[in-house]
């Protein structure tokens, strides 16, 4: 906060509602440059609604959203946004290149075609996600954790700022869920600010240097080893932590007591 | 045996036949190509019905210039439509948000309305009109050569309305050609669009307005109902055989030519309506790239689930 450089995320005090149905209130997140965060919570918690609120994609009822201190509106060409898989079309005729090009708009510009560079660039980012040899697929043809690190690598050639990602290990393989994790600690390490909606708790504290529990208010939000623990879990998860609380009880020893608590 | 080579030289038998059929063949061609550019687009938006509605939606537009003009000249009539067909986007916009109604009840109500006032206002001004609500809906590509030519410093240039369609179509493509990558981006992921900085709303506005001008510009041709037929088959026809989008946008361009060929020779040999024959043999072709496309036909998706089940996964050292 008292860093000259603006944060890539600040939200403040952000309301979002469904035909006066509100699903998120009041959050107040402040992201520091360089952070690996997850966002944890139930289903319905609002976890998606909080990433389309910052991409724009909803409008907000109340509070602000800043990236990089601007308005969302202008920020957001430093974001790289992974969308959740159900919302792609995979009949679209693209193959896996066309995407991943896709994520070079930025650099080419709207209307100049392509250059040698930006398919070279793209290629690389293919190949870092092993699946250069799928290049000349339709998106389509390819299974659920291909499609999904074409998606990362799309992320990787925009070269952003930030990241959102929206469930990206949702229902993809073991090979699929390891390469996610080592992409998204390589982007940590050269300074990028991730943030990545998750609802596995046995692997939030692996993967996440930082955690957000939400369910319809923000719960908590500090170091993974500082939120993870049961209070906080059976306030995030309610009655449903029941089953869950177990891996809580494991995870305990580990906690330290400054968490970062918001009201 | 005969019959065949009837059917292949009938429209071109004569010298009189040629220059009549071939007029009617470049007015179909370029009609279909900036239809199928544009219904590229649309469909891949999920907005085939959509074109449908606004090309329902214009009739209002089109009356309302004629009233005012008392001409069929292209543009007032193309300004009147965008008009409609941009006042029925947005109507459909704000029902589907605003109100409980689904897109689609919020299209059939609105699209049936437009339609409504449209012929209203035609019965109302029937005896100072000149427009034929059946020509408005089917069209009538046949009498296109019966068009007035077109004098540009004292020189007959030839047909005015395929001068114009030509335009529209040429602006067409042009259009298509620089604004592709912005095209493809928005129909393909909203969310990416957004974050490039691209107007997304205005980007869908532009596309709404080419929607009306090719409409108004292919009316008299094909009509407004056949001409969801020259938007909506090419695209999904050539899905089922290539995979990449500049590989439609550009077989496109030869799906017209067959067409407008087959088109008029099928009207020649069974004295069909001319638009209707396109439409169909835009059905024919669609068949077999349905049933045989490389790319998710029938019959090739039967064989290929007995060969291989599923995707082979890309497992990785």
């Amino acid at each position: 906060m008292n860093s000259k450089l603006p944060l890539p995320l600040e939200i403040h005090d952000l309301t979002v509602a469904y035909q006066k149905k509100p699903v998120l209130y009041g959050i107040d997140l402040e992201i520091q440059e360089g952070s690996l965060v997850g966002i944890l919570g139930p289903n319905g918690a609002g976890k998606s609604t909080l990433i389309k609120a910052v991409m724009g994609m909803i409008r907000p009822d109340d509070g602000f959203i800043k990236i990089f201190g601007e308005t969302n509106r202008k920020g957001i060409t430093r974001v790289g946004y992974v969308p959740q898989r159900e919302n792609i079309d995979w009949d679209f005729p693209v193959t896996a290149m066309d995407v991943v090009l896709m994520g070079r708009i930025g650099h080419t510009g709207w209307f100049k075609r392509f250059s040698k560079r930006d398919r070279i660039f793209a290629a690389e980012c293919l190949d870092q996600m092993n699946m250069l040899p799928y290049a000349d697929r339709q998106i389509g043809n390819l299974s659920g954790g291909q499609q999904q690190r074409i998606f990362l690598a799309r992320a990787l050639a925009q070269q952003s700022d930030l990241y959102l990602m929206d469930e990206p290990f949702a229902g993809v393989d073991a090979v699929t869920e390891q390469t996610i994790v080592d992409l998204l600690k390589q982007l940590r390490n050269q300074g990028k600010t991730i943030v990545v909606v998750h609802h596995d708790l046995s692997t939030a504290t692996d993967y996440f240097d930082f955690l957000a529990l939400l369910n319809f208010r923000l719960i908590a939000y500090g170091s993974s080893g500082a939120v993870f623990n049961h209070d906080l879990l059976q306030k995030t998860y309610g009655g449903k932590l029941t089953v869950l609380s177990e891996i809580g009880e494991k995870k305990m020893n580990l906690n330290s007591p400054e968490s970062r608590l918001f009201k | 045996m005969s019959s065949i080579i009837t059917f292949l030289t009938g429209p071109w038998a004569t010298p009189e036949l040629i220059s009549w059929n071939f007029q009617i063949l470049v007015m179909g061609f370029l009609v279909c190509i900036s239809c199928a550019l544009v219904g590229t687009f649309v469909s891949l938006r999920r907005m085939s019905l959509l074109g449908d509605a606004i090309s329902h939606g214009i009739l209002p537009g089109i009356v309302l210039a004629y009233l005012f003009t008392g001409s069929l000249s292209l543009f007032p009539m193309w300004i009147g439509a965008a008009l409609a067909g941009i006042a029925c986007g947005v109507s459909i916009q704000w029902l589907h948000t605003k109100t409980r109604l689904r897109e689609d009840a919020a299209m059939g109500l609105t699209f049936t309305t437009f339609f409504a006032l449209g012929m209203v206002l035609l019965g109302l001004n029937a005896e100072n009109i000149h427009l034929d609500v059946a020509c408005i809906l089917y069209g009538e590509i046949g009498l296109i050569p019966l068009e007035t030519d077109w004098y540009l410093f004292g020189k007959n240039l030839g047909n005015q309305a395929i001068w114009s369609m030509g335009f529209i179509c040429i602006f067409t493509q042009l259009a298509t050609f620089f604004f592709y990558k912005i095209l493809l981006v928005t129909s393909f992921d909203l969310s990416l669009a957004k974050s490039l900085g691209i107007p997304v709303n205005w980007v869908q506005y532009g596309l709404m307005f080419f929607l009306a001008l090719v409409v108004v510009a292919s009316f008299e041709s094909v009509g407004v109902i056949m001409v969801l037929a020259m938007m909506i088959l090419p695209p999904v026809s050539l899905s089922f055989l290539f995979t990449r989008l500049p590989c439609i946008l550009w077989s496109c361009i030869a799906l017209s030519i067959f067409y407008s060929l087959g088109g008029i020779h099928l009207a020649y040999a069974m004295d069909f309506p001319i638009s209707a024959s396109i439409a169909l043999t835009a059905v024919f072709i669609f068949l077999p790239c349905c049933l045989l496309g490389s790319k998710g036909g029938l019959l090739i998706g039967l064989f290929d689930l007995v060969k291989k089940p599923q995707i082979e996964d890309c497992s990785t050292k």
